[in-house]
């Protein structure tokens, strides 16, 4: 059982734990993830490592209550235990120790985005950084981006909090204007991935993206989580979750990310009924 | 005596029919007088061959004379001196290649049903047995760390646990068992018998720490480091494989390890109550011919499609699978489709599987493997209409512990490289066992290198001193 030590709601829909897992903070490197199970008929979700602390013994992960066992996760209380965590589980984030790196997080993605561009940046990389959500309040992590970034640039879709708009265009004009840029991270819904994927690719700029499939064990044992890169099947959970944005085969990810989408609803609507949200 | 009876005692089983529409066990066992009138038929051979055939050394005609006489937990005592998990191996051991075919009565009758009475012997203790009398050896104070938790591991972990050592599994699932628990199904070897085994073992003072993936959580050298003296490495062999033909990302392929564990481990057939779903449409293909594809396609009968097929590239008479899982599926509405080879799967325009293109085979000369060779027949091309997909191609190691460890020696194809006789790989604190070594195998054969491993780690361990 793995404890929860700490529980901070960042958004009405999106909670952050501090999750006592000495075993997996000791190991644990940024752009790498854990599965969970909150309960003996649970599924196994992946969710990424959004901080760690080797000394303390705890993982910090953030989600987004979106299907079932996330909305059950959103009941859980500080005391409260996980039942299952397991990981740290794929590969690292490449290292980078020089140079210009842009950071694009699109809602919880920031999420994921934070270790890494803290890694980048203690080790003396120029890093800047693009958040944006829907609106301010579903923006995340701000303040700790803001402390990794020497740059902190936003962007909400109603214009409530900095550019009014997509994290793309902040991008498009960060490049018009000239700007070096050695690498560009970008990770969200994949929609957003997608399409800073697209705004790159004329440029040939690097672009790292990190993918969201359905997984089941993470370990490389199934192959749910299979990805097109390079015209090549690849298991997300052990290959990934980072790939070379300009290889992944974006259509095919979307569409196998909809599989069960009868199923969670289903799931959702039964979870209701026994006084979820 | 009696003259001996020259067929078999037949085990009464689950009605197909009604059998599809449920998970539980197909085979329902011997009662009493049916085990003791099938263990009258052995001939108690001086020189038995049947025991040639067992790879524990399972003192057969010895337990069948406990059988016969009434003495079923003495039987169980019989077995379980070599054999620690006979509820399970009862159930899933390929006896017809092991021991039965070398039974003499074989040769002009039908051999006895040694598998079905180990079984019955095996369930009768768990349900009348005064349970174990498990005695915990006192700890020696060494530690031995073993991965994974399938039967390479338990029973490797059980046999060290009874030297004294304080052992302790590392699993990277969220239960112990292996194979056991996220493969074989529920209708064929029920989970509560794992876990009943899976007690024994920690009875017996095994610490079995799920949740830990070795390479990633942990490493083989921090293990060691920490203070673990030997590390047995019973991982086995988890990669699926991929044909490698267009149209294997649309939605409904799946391996059938992702198939399989979905139902079983996640117990997909109760989703919504449990919370993960496994889809089948109405029309099953299952490429393959092994165990693996056979309860793959057993499965998504009892999950309601409407068709299933098997497809094998080979005839019949080369299928791998137990022959009684095949008499099974047969009877359960299974359709084969032998000497058929998939070339391609079609989707629809929104991605999902709609047909496969297969093309039929004939057999050529045999290959490395002994098995004649399929080889395809020129402008065979036909389409089978599907909208499920479960490739059961066979697996191999799981890289992830081999790619971890500093001069870990493996094979071309991932299997670690091991000292037969004491399970040693090329770092003389690292011992291996089961399908991580072999490739996909059996049950037994896992549970013999266990046994073997244990023998070798404590020989290694005590070594000088
Ligand atoms: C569907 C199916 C049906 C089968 N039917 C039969 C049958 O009828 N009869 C028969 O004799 N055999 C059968 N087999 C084969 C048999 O199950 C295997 O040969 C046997 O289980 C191998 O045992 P093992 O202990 O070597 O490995 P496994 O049972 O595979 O156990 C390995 C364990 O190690 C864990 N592990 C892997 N990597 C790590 C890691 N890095 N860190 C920690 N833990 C790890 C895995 O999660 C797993 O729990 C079947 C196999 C399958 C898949
Ligand atoms: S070979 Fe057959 S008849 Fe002889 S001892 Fe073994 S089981 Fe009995
Ligand atoms: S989630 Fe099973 S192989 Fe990646």
């Amino acid at each position: 059982m793995f404890k929860i030590v700490k529980r901070r709601d960042l958004t009405p829909v999106t909670k952050l734990f501090v999750v006592d897992a000495p075993l997996v903070a000791r190991s644990a490197k940024p752009g790498q993830f854990v599965i969970v199970r909150i309960r003996e008929q649970g599924e196994r979700i992946p969710l990424t490592i959004a901080d760690y602390d080797p000394e303390a013994g705890t993982v910090t992960i953030i989600f987004q209550e979106v299907g079932m066992t996330t909305r059950l996760m959103g009941e859980l209380k500080e005391g409260d235990e996980l039942l299952d965590f397991v990981g740290p589980l794929g590969q690292a984030a490449p290292e980078v120790t020089e140079g210009n790196v842009i950071f694009v997080g699109g809602g919880f993605g920031v999420a994921p985005i934070y270790p890494i561009a803290k890694q980048y940046f203690n080790a003396g990389v120029h890093v800047e950084s693009i958040i944006g959500a829907r609106t301010k309040d579903l923006l995340i992590l701000k303040e700790e981006m803001e402390t990794v970034s020497h740059r902190l640039h936003v962007a909400t879709d109603d214009g409530s909090l900095g550019h009014k708009g997509f994290v793309t265009e902040v991008l498009q004009r960060m490049i018009d204007e000239g700007q070096r840029m050695d690498i560009v991270v970008a990770i969200g819904p994949m929609v957003m991935m997608r399409a800073v994927t697209e705004v790159t690719r004329p440029y040939g700029i690097k672009t790292l993206v990190s993918v969201d499939p359905i997984m089941v064990d993470g370990t490389g044992m199934c192959g749910a989580c299979r990805v097109t890169v390079g015209g090549k099947t690849k298991f997300a959970c052990v290959d990934g979750p980072i790939f070379d944005a300009h290889e992944v085969d974006f259509d095919e990810a979307v569409r196998r990310g909809k599989m069960y989408a009868e199923e969670e609803r289903r799931a959702n609507e039964a979870c209701r009924c026994g006084g979820g949200a | 005596m009696a003259k001996v009876k020259e067929k078999r005692t037949p085990m009464p089983s689950q009605d197909p029919r009604e059998r599809i529409g449920n998970f539980d066990e197909v085979a329902l066992g011997y009662t009493v007088e049916m085990a003791v009138e099938e263990a009258k038929r052995c001939l108690q051979c001086k020189r038995p061959t049947c025991l040639e055939g067992c790879p524990v050394q399972v003192q057969i005609p010895e337990f069948i004379a406990l059988v016969a006489e009434g003495d079923f937990l003495g039987a169980a005592r019989k077995i379980k001196e070599t054999n620690s998990l006979p509820a399970i191996c009862g159930r899933v051991c390929p006896q017809e290649e092991q021991c039965e075919i070398r039974c003499v009565l074989g040769k002009k009758w039908e051999p006895v049903a040694i598998g079905r009475l180990e079984r019955f012997v095996a369930d009768y203790e768990r349900l009348h047995g005064e349970g174990d009398d498990i005695q915990r050896v006192p700890s020696n104070g060494r530690k031995v760390a073993v991965v994974g938790s399938g039967p390479a591991g338990l029973t490797c972990a059980g046999d060290l646990a009874k030297l004294g050592y304080e052992v302790t599994i590392f699993e990277a699932l969220h239960a112990p068992g292996g194979v056991l628990v996220y493969g074989i199904p529920e209708f064929r070897l029920p989970k509560e018998i794992v876990r009943a085994e899976v007690e024994t073992i920690r009875k017996l003072g095994v610490r079995i720490l799920t949740n830990v993936v070795v390479g990633k959580t942990v490493t083989i050298d921090q293990l060691l480091a920490d203070g673990y003296e030997a590390v047995f490495v019973g991982s086995g062999a988890g990669l699926p494989r991929f044909m490698n033909i267009p149209g294997e990302n649309l939605n409904g392929v799946y391996s059938a390890n992702e198939f399989l564990t979905r139902v079983n481990l996640m117990k997909g057939y109760l989703f919504p109550e449990w919370d993960t779903p496994v889809k089948v449409g109405k029309r099953v293909a299952v490429v393959g011919g092994g165990n693996v594809a056979m309860d793959a396609v057993r499965c998504s009968l009892r999950l309601g499609v409407e068709e299933a097929y098997i497809i094998y590239r080979r005839s019949e008479k080369e299928v791998p699978a137990r022959a009684e899982e095949v008499e099974h599926a047969k009877e359960e509405g299974v359709k084969f489709k032998f000497l058929t080879n998939p070339v391609r799967i079609l989707g629809t325009e929104d991605g999902w599987v709609k047909a496969m293109e297969c093309l039929r085979m004939e057999l050529g000369e045999p290959d490395a493997s002994g098995r004649r060779r399929p080889i395809p027949v020129k402008g065979s091309e036909h389409i089978i209409e599907v909208d499920t997909v479960i490739m059961a191609l066979g697996t191999s190691p799981n890289p992830l512990i081999a790619g971890s460890t500093s001069g870990l020696e493996t094979t071309s194809w991932g299997g670690i490289i091991i000292d037969e006789e004491t399970g040693q790989t090329s770092r003389p604190e690292v011992f291996a066992g089961g399908d991580a070594v072999t490739g996909a195998a059996t049950v037994i054969l896992a549970m013999g290198a266990g046994k073997r491993a244990a023998k070798g780690i404590h020989e290694y361990l005590t070594k000088g001193s």
